[in-house]
């Protein structure tokens, strides 16, 4: 899946970190020392107990797909990168994580396990995570 | 409300047009409010309260002063609420609210836009970043079709909900449309026809997909002084509810939604449950949006929405619940994109014995129910309830 340009996402001090980190094939996700709540995407408060305690954490890169839909058409997107699955993915830590699926959609349905890849981008220091299903 | 003084919609207008290319969206503007105040029997002068989301293809925050400018209207009150196509319904409570608190008592609230005429089609998207949200989802491609097309694949895998299930909802809206002389669509329509229309975001369809129209509408909501004023008959707001709903933090689940909270909120308000509601109109941005209302609403169990609407239960005037008797937004109208103004407004109708003859219920009370933004991330969920005066 290398759709050009792929959307760069907005780099901010809250979020270059995780940008940064799947550029060197790392998946993180937040988790609160004070509540433990592991959750996506990054904020620098705890959106539970609004904590300034928070720690980055390595996901294990695996999950479930919690659901997906595969868009036969979409205006200004290329041609060659459909059906495009987008999907949520369940990390094993815990949050639905919005993201992509590159697989056939046929090859895909609710459950599927899957792992992480990484897409890059334009930038140089962002890469994008995106899941592939886990060859049984 | 209960324990409250009243307040009442004393005027409604749907802008006729579908497809306005020769006028500009402000244009629009001014002529549904001109239409809304001619409708309660009121002139511009007597609007002392502005309830607008703005001109939605503006995108700029400043746009209620843009639309207070444009039609030269001096205001005691301005809210804007935005939560996407819901707000509408929500401006509806917030009216009633203000006047209550003797903060105005002639409320217009507004909405129009031109989609259609700039060219936008069913199933595109947008690359641009706006929000912190957008870096996490638009950059994987998500649009509003493919994250309802997620909400109504997990709701089959956990409730076993079928396209023909989810069909039944847009051939109840075009049964409605056909008596409708302004719907885009007025062709009766059959589940065959839904199900094997192309596939735009699996599983949901092109006819699971509201239109994309130009147009607009407003509303009058007024105080009971200024009612016992008016010739023309008034609906009383009953009950109001609102839930903003969102990602949780990746807690989401997407086969449910804010209606189970707003519903709750309206129907504690007025006094009266799911039970009692004679006609519904239920944004139907996608045929999903209204089975996992219909469920969250309380007008069957969660999961039981499939099964509910097959056998015509929607369809007016002899189903279970009758819903968007105009055709709704799959049929008819969906201007700027927003199917909340559309609803309130069609509700007016039905309790004013003013909707379309063929579909005309016996009703004294209704609601009108809006999911905005997206079913899937962040939407608003806004309900009112809504009486005859002669109940
Ligand atoms: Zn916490």
């Amino acid at each position: 899946m290398t759709w050009e340009p792929r959307p760069v996402p907005e780099v901010t001090p809250e979020t270059d970190a995780y940008w940064t980190a799947a550029a060197n094939g790392d998946l993180l996700v937040r988790e609160c020392s004070a509540c433990g709540l592991v959750y996506h995407y990054p904020r620098s408060l705890c959106p539970d107990c609004f904590s300034e305690n928070v720690e980055w954490r390595e996901a294990s890169g695996h999950g479930e797909v919690y659901s997906y839909s595969a868009a036969r058409t979409m205006s200004g997107w290329p041609e060659d990168d459909l059906p495009l699955i987008v999907a949520y993915v369940q990390l094993d830590e815990g949050p639905r994580i919005m993201t992509n699926i590159d697989a056939n959609p046929e090859d895909i349905e609710i459950g599927t396990r899957v792992e992480v890849r990484f897409v890059d981008t334009e930038e140089e220091d962002v890469a994008v995570p995106v899941f592939v299903p886990i060859e049984a | 409300m209960a324990g409250h003084e009243p307040a009442y919609i004393a005027g409604a207008f749907e802008h006729p047009t579908r497809e306005a290319p020769d006028k500009s969206t402000m244009q629009l503007h001014a002529e549904v409010a001109k239409g809304a105040l001619a409708d309660a029997g009121l002139t511009k002068d007597d609007v002392n309260g502005l309830f607008t989301a703005g001109v939605p293809e503006y995108r700029s925050g400043l746009s209620p002063l843009v639309i207070a400018d444009y039609l030269g209207m001096d205001a005691t009150y301005v809210d804007t609420t935005d939560y996407g196509g819901s707000s509408y319904i929500a401006h509806v409570g917030h009216a009633v609210s203000a006047i209550r608190d003797g903060k105005c008592d002639v409320a217009l609230v507004t909405l129009a836009g031109r989609p259609r005429s700039r060219g936008q089609a069913t199933g595109s998207g947008t690359r641009e970043l706006r929000t912190v949200q957008d870096s996490f989802e638009r950059i994987y491609g998500a649009t509003n079709i493919t994250m309802y097309g997620m909400a109504a694949k997990r709701h089959m895998h956990e409730h076993g909900t079928t396209s023909e299930q989810l069909a039944e909802i847009r051939v109840a809206a075009s049964q409605h449309a056909q008596y409708n002389d302004h719907a885009m669509y007025g062709d009766p329509v059959t589940v065959e026809d839904v199900v094997e229309s192309r596939v735009v975001a699996d599983p949901l369809h092109l006819l699971d997909c509201c239109v994309i129209s130009d147009g607009g509408g407003a509303l009058v909501v007024v105080s009971e002084d200024v009612r016992d004023d008016l010739d023309r008959e008034a609906v009383e707001v009953l009950g109001h509810g609102e839930a903003p709903s969102h990602h949780d933090a990746g807690r989401i689940d997407i086969t449910r939604t804010g209606a189970e909270a707003s519903g709750e909120r309206a129907f504690a308000e007025a006094g009266l449950g799911p039970e009692d509601i004679d006609y519904a109109s239920i944004y139907d941005s996608f045929t999903i949006t209204v089975l996992e209302a219909i469920e969250d609403l309380g007008f069957c169990e969660k999961g039981e929405g499939g099964v509910f609407v097959e056998g015509g239960t929607l369809q007016a005037p002899d189903g279970e619940l009758p819903f968007n008797t105009d055709g709704g937004g799959l049929c008819s109208n969906h201007p700027a994109n927003r199917g909340g103004m559309t609803k309130v407004i069609e509700a007016v109708r039905q309790l004013r014995g003013e909707a379309n003859s063929e579909v005309q219920v016996d009703a004294s009370v209704a609601l009108a129910h809006g999911t905005g933004g997206s079913i899937a991330t962040r939407h608003g969920a806004a309900t009112v309830v809504l009486g005859r005066e002669s109940r």
